[in-house]
């Protein structure tokens, strides 16, 4: 997909991941030193609680500050196998860290736990992989969707002596990790790299490009293996409505993420001169951020309500500013404006505002002149084709799992995005992926004693 | 501002602080520089009979704190490796040049009052104020049959006080080594000998650490290392303890004290003075901050006794001696229980699983509806031993409160307790 001109081109000189250096640049050795020294090694640890994948925080921050790299990363690694990830993306500022003890002393500053996680990840050298596999129990298990619910189950089934097949639609595994994160938080190949790290345990075969309801069918898998995983992730985008939309100048900012995650060189890239991003969450502001540092001069986040209301926390409403994105609020959009030719030249935005509960809208409208929109009102679950015994599942939009990640079909999991179940966060996802393993394996025991 | 103005042993200086006999103090243009920052006197690092002592390379190693500064200090290092001869001429322009300042000279040479007399004239002969007799060092000097192991013979330290008190007219100030059982018999050794004052701590004999891939301590010459002796801030409760030893013991009552051992600030140098001490001498602190450091002890110093209202250092010196005491003297009667202050805890659960743990289960952690623990201390059971305010990061959140004040003094010498209890009284 290419952008209609007026577009800037940016100077070729320029490296993509120049542009794309660490947002959080990692710690140093002494820093670290010195960070590590810093956590009071809670008992009951706050942090613990506040991580959702469960990591012994004061136990690896402990190892870091010992010079136990590989014993921290191992810790790490027993609970959230993408460590690496998490430590990179994870909102830490409303997850371990706000509820580190230190936020509540005169210094008033959390241990910065994300940064000392991406330390031991980082600087961890292990001889082969950390973890061994339980002897073969003969048990197959069938993960749809290589995100990072997919990884993480089959990382931790695989661990308990089951052979996993990932069927991934994409050509890379990963998911979101390698086409939606931010290029500033996961910078070069670190997706790629995680995956090999966490297939290199063995017993996980990866199919790649393999998409369930094209290639595959639920049936089969479901008689070839003992049991199946969904972890499908959202594939569908919400949409404004409005006319024009079609235009290839307004965009899901999800798929131009995806373009830019994916681009070696800057010239496979039209950047806009003037963009309007609408949305208010962590995809907003990463769209419009990544856009400034692609070269964009003048980048617009519309919400149509106030900006406490933003699912962006107010450390990533930070980061935006910090990138010179305009925020407005209580605005939405109510036209696309096209010229004779029909190519996009703006937003006509209508104000609104809160009555007794209610938005509303008001009289006002304003323009605001573009030359391409990004649409990041959030995403939503799509039942691949073919499938419609799936939308059985599907309860508020997402799909249906008990405690135990069984959904109502039997041998079948759902973790992840897909579900109703947490935030739509990577950690989440990490941790879902793992307990479903989890439960899978109790599940199959259990029917062999049976 | 109060009076830091000390008359020690007879030995006048502007101020306490006196950096002690150690490179700090090893040449005129040291004890130049620290003499125009601040420092009340300087014991000269000690001098030996010629030729004099040569060093290896690779001298100290240190032991960190959790954010990377020094807690302990270990050397190697012998005393003076300059010959006598030019540093007798340096002491003798600096005293002219620093009249007011307190310039005592350390000694180390063998035993032989032969060696002891020629060098205390010489001394003598360039103004210096006063003597240090060098019976602590630990390494190196031992092995020749000086330094500690005269120190440790309680019979040479009187027998050489005594040669130097023969023969020289100035002050004599004996420096103690702590590597010993019982720091009294050396104290009362000196004092039988006639010193006018005795000085310490001297270094522990010490290794801070071993080379795990090397497999050698440190610090390493060539493969191979030596023990050296320890001091900055983790031998203070040591020299502290030694002090008021000395201070209580009636054998040496009223005998001068300079006190010494990891003193780095102001209140360091105040709780030395508390326990008797009429000087405070300083090395590691300098050698790892540089001479500046004067002023702010000499600062905090006078401001602290400005608060109290001590006008001059008399007037606060010794009065923690009557307060420490033995063990059999301590009230059974009094006790105190912790008290969490819920306000400032920031629930780290660390005073719980100490006392949970490895002391008297007296915390209950209380589950909250929001995920987190209120902790509590559960009276009954808390027997007053400190280790959660101990533990606990947040300053003054746990406090020790008295309870049972109504109960007289009872000393275990009367306690019921005691199966050899004193009937009467
Ligand atoms: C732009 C953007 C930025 C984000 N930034 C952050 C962040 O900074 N921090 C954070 O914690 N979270 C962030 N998130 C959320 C996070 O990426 C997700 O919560 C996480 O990736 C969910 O993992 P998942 O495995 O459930 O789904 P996904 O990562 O979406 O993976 C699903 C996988 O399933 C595959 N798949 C889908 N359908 C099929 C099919 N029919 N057959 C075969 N394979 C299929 C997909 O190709 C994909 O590989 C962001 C999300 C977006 C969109
Ligand atoms: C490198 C070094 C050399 C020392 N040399 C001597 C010495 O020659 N004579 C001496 O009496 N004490 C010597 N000492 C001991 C110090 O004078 C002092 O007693 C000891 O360091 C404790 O004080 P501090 O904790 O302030 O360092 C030396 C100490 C150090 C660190
Ligand atoms: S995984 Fe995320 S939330 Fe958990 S400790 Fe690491 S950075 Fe914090
Ligand atoms: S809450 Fe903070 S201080 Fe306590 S263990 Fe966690 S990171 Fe360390
Ligand atoms: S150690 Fe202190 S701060 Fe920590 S839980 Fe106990 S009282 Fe609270």
């Amino acid at each position: 997909m290419s952008l209609q001109p007026p577009l800037i081109k940016i100077s070729p000189t320029r490296e993509l991941n120049e542009l794309f250096s660490d947002i959080h640049p990692p710690l140093t050795p002494r820093q670290a030193e010195l960070e590590s020294a810093r956590c009071l090694y809670c008992y009951d640890a706050p942090c613990v609680k506040a991580c959702p994948s469960e990591i012994d925080i004061p136990s690896f921050i402990n190892a870091i500050h010992h010079e136990n790299i590989e014993g921290a990363a191992q810790t790490i690694y027993s609970s959230n196998i993408l460590g690496g990830t998490c430590a990179r993306v994870c909102p830490t500022e409303i997850l371990c860290e706000q509820s580190c003890v230190r936020n509540k002393e005169a210094e008033c500053a959390p241990v910065l736990i994300g940064l000392l996680q991406r330390y031991a990840t980082d600087h961890a050298q292990f001889e082969g992989h950390p973890f061994s596999r339980e002897p073969e129990t003969g048990k197959r298990i069938a993960i749809v969707g290589g995100g990072p619910a997919g990884l993480s189950c089959a990382h931790r089934l695989s661990m308990k002596g089951h052979q996993v097949e990932i069927f991934e639609a994409h050509e890379k595994a990963g998911g979101l990790n390698e086409y939606g994160i931010a290029r500033y938080k996961m910078t070069e190949d670190f997706a790629a790299k995680e995956v090999d790290f966490i297939l290199s345990l063995g017993g996980i075969t990866l199919h790649t490009e393999k998409v369930l309801g094209r290639d595959l069918s639920l049936a089969e898998l479901q008689a070839e293996f003992d049991a199946v995983f969904l972890a499908i992730g959202l594939q569908g985008t919400r949409q404004l409505m409005l006319a024009h939309e079609a235009l290839e100048t307004v965009q899901n900012a999800v798929d131009y993420i995806r373009q830019l995650r994916q681009a070696s060189d800057l010239s496979e890239l039209d950047v806009p001169r003037r963009a309007v991003v609408i949305g208010a969450g962590n995809t907003a502001i990463d769209i419009a951020c990544q856009l400034k540092r692609l070269g964009s001069e003048e980048v617009t986040l519309v919400y149509r309500r106030g900006a406490e209301s933003m699912s962006a926390t107010a450390h990533e409403q930070a980061i935006a500013k910090a990138h010179e994105v305009q925020i407005k609020t209580w605005s939405k959009p109510e036209h696309l404006l096209v010229d004779d030719a029909g190519a996009l030249v703006g937003v006509e935005f209508r104000s609104t505002a809160m009555d007794q509960g209610q938005l509303i809208d008001l009289d006002t409208t304003y323009e605001i002149g573009c030359d391409a929109v990004f649409k990041a009102v959030g995403q939503t679950l799509v039942l691949p084709e073919n499938e419609g015994g799936l939308s059985s599942l599907v309860k508020s939009g997402k799909l249906a799992v008990n405690s135990e990640f069984q959904t109502a079909i039997p041998k079948v999991y759902a973790g992840g995005d897909c579900t109703s179940v947490g935030q739509d966060l990577t950690v989440e996802a990490v941790q879902q992926g793992k307990r479903a393993a989890e439960a899978i394996h109790s599940f199959l025991i259990l029917a062999d004693k049976a | 501002m109060a009076n830091l103005k000390t008359t020690f042993a007879g030995i006048k200086s502007p101020n306490p602080f006196w950096l002690a006999s150690a490179p700090p103090t090893d040449k005129a243009y040291n004890v130049e520089r620290a003499f125009e920052a601040g420092w009340g006197g300087v014991v000269w690092k000690t001098l030996g009979e010629d030729p004099a002592a040569v060093n290896v390379s690779s001298r100290y190693s240190a032991t960190y704190d959790a954010n990377g500064q020094v807690v302990g200090f270990n050397n190697i290092e012998l005393i003076t490796d300059r010959s006598l001869e030019i540093n007798l001429r340096e002491i003798e322009a600096v005293k002219k040049h620093w009249p007011e300042q307190a310039l005592i000279v350390s000694l180390m040479v063998p035993c032989v009052e032969d060696s002891w007399k020629r060098i205390v004239k010489l001394v003598e002969e360039t103004g210096a104020d006063g003597l240090e007799l060098n019976f602590g060092c630990p390494h190196g000097m031992p092995e020749r049959g000086m330094g500690a192991a005269v120190g440790q013979v309680p019979d040479i330290v009187e027998q050489v006080t005594r040669w130097c008190k023969l023969h020289s007219r100035l002050p004599v100030i004996v420096k103690l080594t702590p590597n010993i059982t019982d720091i009294r018999f050396s104290a009362r050794a000196a004092k039988a000998g006639g010193a006018d004052a005795v000085s310490l701590i001297n270094t522990i004999n010490s290794i801070t650490g071993i080379d795990l891939d090397q497999m050698v301590a440190r610090p390493i010459v060539d493969g191979k290392s030596t023990h050296g002796g320890y001091c900055g801030p983790a031998v203070k409760p040591i020299a502290l303890n030694m002090v008021s030893e000395i201070a209580r013991d009636p054998a040496t009552l009223g005998l001068p004290i300079s006190g010494i051992g990891g003193i780095s600030n102001w209140r360091d140098a105040a709780e030395f003075i508390a326990l008797g001490a009429g000087s405070v001498q300083v090395c590691t602190a300098a050698m790892i901050h540089g001479f500046r450091i004067v002023t702010e002890m000499k600062d905090g110093l006078s401001r602290w006794m400005d608060s109290k209202g001590y006008e001059s250092l008399e007037d606060f010196r010794g009065l923690a001696v009557a307060n420490t005491t033995d063990w059999k003297y301590l009230n059974m009667n009094y006790k105190v229980v912790a008290n969490i202050n819920d306000d400032t805890c920031i629930g780290c659960g660390r005073c719980y699983i100490s006392c949970e743990d490895t002391s008297h289960q007296a915390i209950a952690k209380l589950p909250q509806p929001d995920g987190s623990n209120r902790y509590q201390v559960i009276e009954d059971e808390c027997v007053g031993c400190n280790l959660c305010e101990i533990t606990c990061p947040v300053s003054a959140c746990i406090t020790l409160e008295q309870r049972e004040a109504e109960k007289p003094y009872l000393s275990w010498i009367h306690d019921e307790r005691n199966p050899h209890r004193e009937i009467g009284h």
